[in-house]
């Protein structure tokens, strides 16, 4: 390790972000860029623990210890290679997760904990800006075929894998682009799209073929894909909404956030879309319905398509500035988290749930009806404290229930769990041989380091599945990919 | 004892015996009282008294020297007894000689013990003539061959109790009358000593403390040469190599006799037995015995550049035919003629001697055996380090050492022939081409030989940058490598053997001089013959090769150099069978090589590649080493290993320690290379640089290695196999490893080529970004998919949130994850179960929680290596729970001595005495309930520590009573424990300096700490704590943390046994720590025969340690680990966590105990019984693994009981210090002055030490005011004269003391000089014996003499004025003051930090010869104060002791004073300069006195 004293001597410094009233005018990204010396000072903080608890507490056990000590000692490259050994995608993860590593750094227990975040981010920009991160096509080809369905984080962490390994891998997108949720979930300024082109060129390259527009299930019939493929992952995400059942929630102007998020990011992407689905916050007194992630992502959002006013409520009480007793350390925390988003405006209510929504004669959404509750699990009402107020976009972002159904689940007939994810082995694989599934179809609503990890984990699994198979019997010929395309009507 | 003229007397044997009951203390009995583990003695024929008796049995004895008598111990019974009898006569006359008659030895079975009865032989004596042709000499070598065949024939007959035949002498000179007897006995046992008739001119007396060996009668001393203090530590690789070269053994004199000897060393017999069948044959083959002695145990010449070149010479020559047998040893030796000793290079045996003005010598491991009036005595000295004492009683005279070792250098021109012969690499030509190193392929390689991320990072750069092996922190909690998912590094399955009790460790840096690294290489010849050739060998300084080296090796031709390399590689997709065959290659292809003529065999795995995997370098070696064993041409050869493998300081170890003479580690050298050229080590280090530092730190790490087992030399390590196997098969130990022992069986062959595998198929498979480059490791760190760490982040935070929320479920799921290792096996309790009870017992009826937590302690941990905050908690946790606490090695702050308001009380119940004795006072001792001797420790068994200058701040000095900013070492060894006898006196000092507490000796596990054990239990210990070696650490070696020691597992199921079988367990309490965690650990530890259990790392987490390990480096971040101000103000850790703990842990124990039908936890102590194996472990290697060495129940009565049911005696009672106490009454209670006198003898031993602590207990370290208690003795005092003598009394003693005299000085004054009668030279006279004020924290000393070894070692704040000084004098000296008014030996001040020393040079040669610089200045006396204050204590010495030598100096003042030389510690200089004037010191300018002196006493 580089500086035994490092925590003693160095405050926590990370990269801040552009002042609000730039930063609001665009859709960039938020973080300003951060001094190689100080990232390199940053990394000094780091106490290489015997016991390192932000290794665990890495969904994909990133070996933060030792490229916190590579970068201070300004071993780039190996840096780079140390944190593609664990993740795929550490330029997702590096700008948008929420950091678990952090909330389990030892550090922490008394000290701000270390900047990884900031560091895993520096590394692998560093690795692209310098050419470390190249196309690293398998030496070999096992003839293996895998399907996967679905091009979020877990997918794509899966394509990549499997790939390397050495089987052809073909990944099946029903939106116009690649991406997923990292596409059209996450809004520009958290995490510009240049970012996921960059790295699905290299995956381009190293043999992986995307196929867009391929709904598996509706516009791709699964039986093709069993025909033609080894195995299938299935990696769709779990993007049923979770609804809002009280009277008025029909009203013209309330939407899931999964419905506004992804065209504003086809706006960045200077899509032009059809006005009459638009879904703007221009000019509108908007409420945002969910304190979570996806709310401060429409919050944001909202701020930049300049809303008149946003409201942010969340059913949950307040939580504490600091990290909660219930939850201590190495636990994630629960705490008070201040993103962005809420910085650039808006005001956050906590303990309030919806009760009605009213509207004016066209049925455009005007009202929302509240009523502060109590605390969980009973959320029981508040007496006097109902009020009404004014709304012209509701967006609700209240999480996800699971898979949507009535498609390639039901076709392929796996079984799912309790609750409602396909249900797997420990290797990943699902009820029907061959077909596995990863990321939040399998684990549920999660976050993208996870979708990572899930998506590494299945690659493992298939993998194995499919060298049993070869040790079994030798490969049988497929059709030539560059057929797979015909299989697929457009 | 020896009449210098070889005048035989009847007197001689009377006072030998005398001499020996004088130290019945040294000794041992067993369960017995009455039996003691051996003693005996050799004297010369008694002919007058032999003459007389056979004529009454109706035979004649012809004229002294023309017959020879045989004492021989036969089966009882009458047959099997008549049929060895018949051997014997048969053999006599079957090689020429003719047996003139027997006589039956009367002895009188009701003088000894019962033990010692049952297993007693019938003794008779056999009378044997010489034929007249044949010469004296001729007919002892006929003898010789006479008692080998019949030994050998009656061995390997089928006579029924055969196994009592022995024949303890058969000589025409001498006889040895010995057995299973205490010192006392052996008279009244052999009546015909007593008889007057009975004469002889020598009598060499032993008295055994067994240590290694079960005692018996035949390995009771003396033996046919020699009686031995000591051990041979290098014993297993000196009795392979005797064995090895016994083919090649020729001499004129035996003829093809010589085939009778076989095997020289004779099976079953003790390392003092070994010896002297080594001695005897090369005595026999024509080499005078004190030739023989020298060769066999050399001085340390190598590291001493003041020994003349011609000694030097016979040396070397010498090293070339043969590694010493280390030591330590004192050896008496006799022929009968000549009688003498003879002390190792380390010197830790004491021998003192007295010659008397009628020609009479009495040496002894104790002066005042004897007692000889003053008057009459001509001459007192010691044995030195590597010195000898000889009496040649046919030339009438003492011969001394000079003398001898002149005479021996002078026999040959050993100068010459080496230059003639000796080869040096610097010799050998250049060679034309050098391996480079290959960046394009490294990694490749790098992964099929196992390296991981961890090796590279934590180990091989940190070597290339500090020319160190790092040190890390906390112990190791990973699986064994037999147990381990991971692929191992063959090295991993072995462990380290080390020095405890029966041998002391060595500090390979401060005393360096007796280490050596060089080794011989070549062709080994016949060693009975001296001839030039003998010295034909290759000089390597250090066993380690560069590329450039090893090109040279393959190329030598010079003389019969010539070398060979053959291939260790297998063929990876082969296997088992590939590597089967490709071991038997290489083997046949060895043996092949060495009959065409090649003396160098290279085993080399270069050329590793897709294919061909390396056979583990080990395994090649071993293979090949026992081939060409079992082929008698092993020393015919030099292996020589070139391996890609080797990078850490155990895998070099291993490698020389089964017989490799040199290394190459091609790919670590490669490594180093790649990371400088790739710019990643520190400072831009270039690649020599990297690869010098890196050879640096292993050498170093080798000498620390073999000092920790007590071995000097790399030549005596070399094939020595100082290491235990865990988890290699007995197929795989006998093939390969033969004599190494490996108890729990586990992989073979077919582990070993998958891990090679494994490897392999890593190595070769394609290398992408998606992987790291290497395997992360986790060895020493946690990473996922790295090694399984029982201490992981899930099982840390479940214990910290159990114990701080008091939520006993989830401290149950935090144990689950521990115990349930049926995934993640880690240790060997993890194989094991619980039987089912036949009735469990409901948990009400189990103890109550409350009771069990008493028998729980916590470690030792010094106030140092962890904070005041930390340390304080936990005592004040098991001071409210009943259990104890334990102070670690740094003293304790007497403040919390007191209880507190609120009635917490912070002060340790354990106080421990550790090697350094760092605030070890009488007061310190007396505020314990437990004091425990700390032999080793789990993380470093057979090291010490440092702590650095910049960590001694005010308050660690003051309880440490060092200086601020001062740095401290502490010794290896304890210098007062060099033998079982050493620690059995420690054990008495401390009991009488505080008789209510108990007395625990603290182990470490490794093969033989059960017998050790049994002889800490004869050595009245009260308790023994066998530790683990996951066991934690505030710093050590990486090497010692991961390779040294064993489980405890293993450990205490062995102590449980032995103790059981010689029936010690109902004397000892016997406790176990290691990395207990759980309920079900400790459970397991009491059936396994536990009654106590110590926990260090758990309770440390339970406070909040995270496993940082970085206890090392300061940097503790929760405040546990540090003594920064600022990181304690982190310390979150509380009582109740603590406490929490323990009950938890008393509550898991007491489910468990009603599950298996246990009331108390006594019941179920060594009920192993109840263990069973757990069934069905699915592992790929611990299939393998077999727990029954561990689950041994050995089948005992019901009356021996499992555990300690009774006190020790420790024979208190007959202290002198009752008289003092009785006679100091008034001065106790009222500070009445009073004055005392009494006369007294070697045997009055730890005199004070009683009569202190009962002043500290009154008066704390205060005391008593000066001079209040005045005691005047005269005669020679035992042992610990004046040990841990408290302030306000001064004893003064008339004669002589022995060892330890004020050990631990705490404030007292201690007088000695010689008695006024006597005649001789004060100055030139040894006065008192070894390790003098040792750990002295206060008071003054006056001697007017010579003191022997390592006076004032440790010294930590005593005055002193000494007449001379033995070698190491003011070792690790740390604060206080010494003036040497005469001569010194070598290596003055070595480690001394602090403190000043005076000596008056009068030889001329302090600072050439005697002085070890590296840590001090030497300067004039000439400030004004300096001056002022040595001439004071010179003064005050003159008018203490009456001293001739102060007066001379004092009358001769202005001439003396320029003869006096300053001894300033570097360290101790800084500080003064720095913290005293806040002025940097600048070297060379003198330090204002005042300051010093305020310092010193301030």
């Amino acid at each position: 390790m580089g500086k035994p004293s490092g925590f003693m001597d160095h405050a926590r410094e990370a990269a801040t972000r552009r002042p609000v009233a730039e930063r609001v005018n665009d859709w960039f990204e938020i973080y300003q860029d951060f001094p190689e010396e100080k990232l390199r000072t940053q990394g000094a903080r780091c106490m290489d623990c015997g016991v390192p608890f932000c290794h665990t507490g890495c969904p994909v056990n990133n070996l933060i210890p030792d490229w916190n000590d590579l970068v201070y000692n300004g071993r780039w490259k190996e840096a780079v290679r140390q944190l593609h050994s664990t993740n795929n995608f550490p330029e997702f993860t590096g700008r948008i997760c929420p950091a678990p590593c952090e909330s389990a750094c030892v550090l922490g227990i008394n000290e701000p904990a270390v900047t990884i975040k900031q560091i895993e981010k520096s590394i692998v920009e560093r690795g692209f800006a310098e050419g470390l991160i190249r196309p690293e096509p398998p030496k070999f080809r096992s003839g293996k075929k895998v399907a996967i369905v679905g091009s979020g984080p877990a997918g794509l962490a899966a394509a990549q894998q499997l790939n390397r390994a050495g089987h052809w891998v073909t990944v099946y997108e029903k939106a116009d682009r690649i991406g997923g949720l990292l596409r059209y979930g996450i809004p520009e300024f958290k995490m510009e799209k240049r970012i996921v082109d960059r790295r699905l060129e290299q995956m381009e390259a190293e043999g992986v073929k995307f196929v867009t527009n391929a709904h598996v299930g509706h516009s791709v019939p699964v039986e093709d894909l069993q025909r033609e493929f080894d195995s299938i992952l299935l990696a769709g995400g779990a993007e049923a909404p979770r609804d809002l059942s009280v009277p008025g929630r029909e009203l013209k102007g309330i939407h899931f956030a999964m419905d506004y998020l992804p065209q504003s990011n086809k706006r960045c992407h200077g899509d032009v879309l059809d006005p009459a689905a638009d879904i703007l916050a221009t000019g509108k007194r908007v409420i945002i319905i969910g304190g979570g992630d996806t709310g401060a992502d429409c919050l944001g959002t909202v701020h930049r398509q300049r809303a008149i006013s946003v409201h942010q409520f969340e059913i949950m009480p307040m939580p504490p500035a600091d990290r909660s007793p219930s939850t201590p350390w190495p636990l994630w925390p629960m705490q008070l988290r201040i993103e962005g988003a809420h910085e650039e405006g808006g005001i956050r209510e906590w303990s309030i749930a919806t009760s009605e929504f009213t509207s004016d004669a066209k049925g455009d959404v005007k009202q929302l009806h509240g009523i502060r509750v109590g605390p969980p699990p009973k959320f029981e009402p508040l007496p006097d404290t109902e009020f009404t107020m004014d709304a012209d976009l509701v967006l609700l972002a209240m999480g996800f229930t699971g898979p949507v159904r009535n498609g390639i689940i039901e076709r392929l007939d796996v079984k799912l769990d309790q609750r409602g994810n396909v249900a797997t082995t420990a290797d990943y694989m699902s009820s029907v041989p061959g077909v596995f599934a990863a990321g939040d179809m399998r684990r549920g609503q999660s976050l993208v380091v996870w979708a990572i990890a899930e998506g590494r984990k299945a690659a493992a699994g298939i993998n194995k599945y499919l060298t049993r198979m070869q040790e079994a019997r030798p490969a049988k010929p497929k059709a030539n990919s560059n057929v797979r395309r015909d299989l697929i009507s457009v | 004892m020896a009449s210098i003229r070889g005048e035989k007397s009847h007197r001689i044997i009377e006072q030998g015996i005398q001499v020996l009951i004088n130290l019945t203390h040294r000794g041992a009995c067993g369960c017995d009282p009455e039996t003691g583990d051996g003693a005996g003695l050799l004297i010369q024929i008694p002919h007058k008294f032999f003459a007389r008796e056979c004529q009454s049995l109706g035979f004649t004895l012809p004229e002294p020297g023309e017959y020879a008598v045989g004492m021989t111990f036969l089966p009882v019974e009458k047959h099997p007894r008549l049929n060895c009898e018949g051997v014997l006569e048969r053999i006599i006359r079957e090689e020429g000689l003719g047996t003139l008659g027997w006589r039956d030895t009367p002895v009188n079975g009701d003088a000894i013990g019962r033990v010692a009865r049952a297993s007693q032989p019938y003794i008779q004596q056999i009378f044997v003539a010489r034929p007249a042709e044949m010469d004296e000499d001729a007919f002892e070598r006929k003898l010789y061959v006479v008692r080998k065949r019949a030994e050998l024939e009656i061995a390997e007959s089928d006579i029924e109790d055969k196994e009592f035949f022995y024949i303890p002498s058969l000589s025409a000179r001498t006889i040895v009358y010995k057995g299973l007897l205490l010192a006392p006995q052996i008279a009244n046992f052999y009546g015909e000593l007593s008889d007057p008739h009975a004469a002889s001119a020598l009598c060499l007396v032993h008295q055994r403390f067994s240590t290694n060996t079960f005692p018996s009668w035949k390995l009771a001393h003396p033996y046919r040469y020699v009686a031995h203090n000591g051990e041979i530590n290098t014993l297993k690789g000196n009795v392979a190599w005797m064995h090895a070269r016994q083919s090649i053994l020729a001499t004129e004199l035996f003829g093809d006799d010589i085939k009778k000897l076989f095997p020289i060393i004779e099976a079953g017999g003790s390392d003092s037995a070994n010896f002297d069948n080594a001695v005897e044959l090369l005595f026999q083959a024509g080499r005078s015995l004190p030739h023989v002695m020298a060769m066999l145990i050399p001085e340390a010449w190598a590291g001493n550049p003041h020994v003349k070149p011609e000694k030097r010479a016979f040396y070397e020559y010498h090293a070339s035919l043969m590694e010493p047998w280390d030591g330590p040893a004192a050896i008496a030796f006799t022929d009968g003629r000549v009688i003498g000793a003879t002390l190792d290079r380390n010197g830790l045996r004491p021998g003192r001697y007295v010659v008397t003005d009628d020609d009479l010598v009495v040496m002894a491991s104790e002066a005042g055996v004897l007692s000889v009036p003053p008057e009459k005595v001509k001459r007192k000295g010691r044995l030195q380090p590597g010195k000898m004492f000889l009496v040649d009683t046919v030339e009438g005279r003492i011969i001394a050492d000079k003398e001898i070792k002149k005479r021996l250098s002078e026999r040959q021109p050993y100068a010459e022939w080496l230059k003639e012969n000796q080869i040096t690499l610097d010799q050998l030509p250049e060679p034309v081409r050098v391996h480079a190193s290959d960046h394009a392929t490294i990694l490749s390689r790098q992964r099929a030989f196992g390296y991981t991320d961890e090796d590279l990072k934590m180990v091989m750069e940190p070597m290339a940058a500090k020319g160190e092996e790092p040190v890390g922190s906390m112990g190791t909690d990973t699986p064994l490598a037999c147990l381990s998912d991971k692929p191992q590094p063959l090295f991993n399955y072995f462990k380290q053997l080390f020095a405890q009790v029966t041998n002391p460790p060595i500090d390979p840096i401060r005393e360096e001089m007796v280490m050596s690294l060089i080794s011989y290489i070549g062709t080994e010849r016949n060693i009975l013959e001296e001839t030039p050739e003998n010295c034909h060998t290759l000089k390597l300084p250090h066993p380690i090769l560069t590329n450039r080296d090893l090109e040279k090796l393959r190329r030598v031709s010079r003389g019969d150099l010539l070398a060979i390399t053959l291939p260790a590689l297998f063929n990876a997709k082969d296997g088992e069978a590939g590597l089967r065959s490709a071991l038997d290659e290489l083997s046949r292809r060895a043996s092949l090589a060495v009959k065409s003529g090649y003396s160098l065999l290279i085993l080399s795995d270069r050329g590793v590649d897709k294919n061909y995997a390396p056979i583990p370098s080990l395994l090649a070696l071993a293979a090949v080493h026992n081939l060409l064993v079992r082929e008698e041409t092993r020393t015919q050869v030099a292996l020589i290993i070139e391996s890609g493998e080797p990078r850490e300081v155990m895998h070099f170890a291993l490698l020389i320690g089964y017989g490799a003479s040199a290394i190459n580690p091609y790919l670590a050298i490669e490594t180093l290379e790649d990371l400088a050229a790739r710019g990643y080590l520190p400072g831009g280090m270039t690649p020599d640089v990297a690869v010098k530092h890196f050879t640096k730190a292993i050498n170093k790490g080798l000498l620390k290695t073999f000092s920790k087992m007590g071995i000097s030399t790399l030549q005596s390590y070399r094939g020595a196999q100082v290491f235990e196997a865990i988890g290699l098969n007995k197929d795989l130990v006998d093939a390969y490893f033969a004599g190494t022992t490996s108890r729990i069986g586990g992989v073979g062959l077919s582990v070993l080529a998958r891990e090679a595998q494994m490897k392999h198929e890593f190595a070769f498979r394609p290398v992408t970004d998606a992987d790291t480059e290497l395997a992360v490791g986790g060895g020493y760190h946690f990473r996922v998919n790295g090694e399984y760490h029982l201490l992981n982040p899930e099982t840390i935070s479940k214990l910290q949130r159990s114990v701080r929320e008091q939520n006993f479920s989830s401290f149950q799921e935090y144990a689950d994850l521990i115990d349930t290792q049926s995934r993640n096996l880690a240790t060997l309790r993890s194989l094991m179960k619980f039987k089912k009870a036949r009735k469990p017992v409901s948990i009400e009826q189990v103890e109550p929680a409350k009771e069990i937590v008493k028998r729980f302690t916590t470690g030792a941990m010094s106030f140092g290596s962890i904070s005041k905050e930390a340390h304080e908690t936990l005592a004040i946790a098991m001071n409210r729970i009943g259990g104890k606490s334990n102070t670690g090695e740094g003293g304790e702050d007497e403040e919390r001595y007191k209880k507190d308001a609120n009635g917490d009380w912070r002060r340790s119940a354990i106080k421990q005495v550790a090697s350094a004795r760092f605030g070890v006072t009488t007061n310190y001792l007396v505020n314990a309930d437990e004091l425990q001797i700390k032999m080793a420790q789990g993380a470093k068994p057979g090291e010490g520590g440092q702590l650095p200058g910049h960590k001694v701040d005010e308050v660690i000095a003051r309880i440490r009573h060092s200086i601020p900013g001062v740095g401290l070492i502490s010794p290896p060894p304890h210098h007062d424990i060099y033998s079982i006898e050493d620690l059995a006196q420690l054990i008495y000092d401390l009991k009488n300096a505080n008789p209510q507490a108990r007395i625990s000796v603290k182990l470490v596990s490794e093969i033989g700490v059960g017998t050790v054990a049994a002889g800490v239990a004869k050595a009245h210990a009260d308790v023994v704590l066998i530790s683990g070696d996951s066991g934690g650490t505030g710093a050590s070696p990486l090497s010692s943390i991961k390779h040294a020691g064993i489980p405890w597992e293993l450990g205490l199921a062995e102590t449980q046994q032995v103790l059981l079988m010689n029936d010690l367990r109902s004397r000892i309490r016997v406790q176990t720590d290691g990395k207990l965690q759980t309920g079900r650990d400790v459970v397991i530890a009491a059936l396994l025969g536990a009654e106590e259990f110590g926990f260090a790392t758990a309770p440390l987490v339970a406070m909040g340690c995270i496993m940082l390990r970085k206890c090392h480096l300061n940097t503790c971040s929760v405040g546990i680990a540090t003594q920064d101000p600022e990181l304690r103000k982190k310390f979150t850790g509380q009582t109740e966590h603590v406490i929490n703990f323990f009950f938890f842990i008393a509550e898991q124990v007491r489910q468990y105990m009603a599950e298996l039908g246990f009331r108390k936890v006594d019941d179920m102590v060594g009920r192993v019984d109840m263990l069973d194996v757990q069934p069905a472990v699915d592992h790929w290697k611990a299939q393998g693994v077999d727990l029954s060495a561990i689950l041994y129940n050995p089948p005992l009565p019901g009356r021996v009981a499992r555990h300690c049911v009774q006190a020790q005696d420790h024979g208190l009672e007959k202290a002198l210090d009752h008289e003092l106490i009785a006679g100091a009454k008034d001065a106790l209670e009222n500070r009445t002055p009073v004055e005392m006198r009494f006369s007294m003898r070697n045997v009055h031993r730890t005199v004070g030490a009683m009569l202190s602590g009962q002043i500290a207990r009154r008066y704390g370290s205060e005391g008593l005011p000066d001079d209040t208690i005045r005691i005047h003795f005269e005669g020679s005092a035992g042992q610990s004269f004046g040990a841990f003598l408290a302030k306000g009394v001064t004893m003064t003693l008339e004669g002589d003391a022995n060892d330890y005299v004020g050990k631990g000085l705490s404030g007292g004054r201690v007088v000695v000089y010689p008695p006024k009668t006597s005649r001789f030279a004060a100055e030139e006279n040894i006065l008192i014996g070894n390790v003098v004020l040792y750990g002295a924290t206060s008071g003054e000393a006056f001697f007017s003499g010579v003191a022997g070894e390592r006076f004032a070692v440790r010294n930590s704040g005593a005055t002193a004025v000494v007449e001379g000084v033995g070698d190491h004098g003011c070792e690790y000296m740390t604060n206080g003051l010494v003036v040497v008014l005469g001569s010194c030996g070598r290596n003055f001040a070595a480690g001394m930090s602090g403190g000043i020393a005076y000596v008056f040079d009068d030889r001329m040669d302090f600072t050439e010869k005697r002085c070890n610089l590296a840590s001090v200045d030497l300067e004039p006396v000439i400030e004004p104060r300096d001056v002022e204050l040595v001439r004071g204590l010179v003064e005050r010495h003159c008018k203490l002791t009456g001293s001739k030598r102060a007066k001379n100096i004092l009358d001769n003042w202005a001439e003396m004073l320029p003869r006096f030389i300053k001894i300033f510690p570097h360290e101790f200089k800084r500080v003064l300069g720095v913290s005293r004037t806040g002025q940097p010191y600048i070297p060379g300018q003198p330090i204002p006195v005042p300051e010093l002196v305020e310092a010193l006493h301030g």
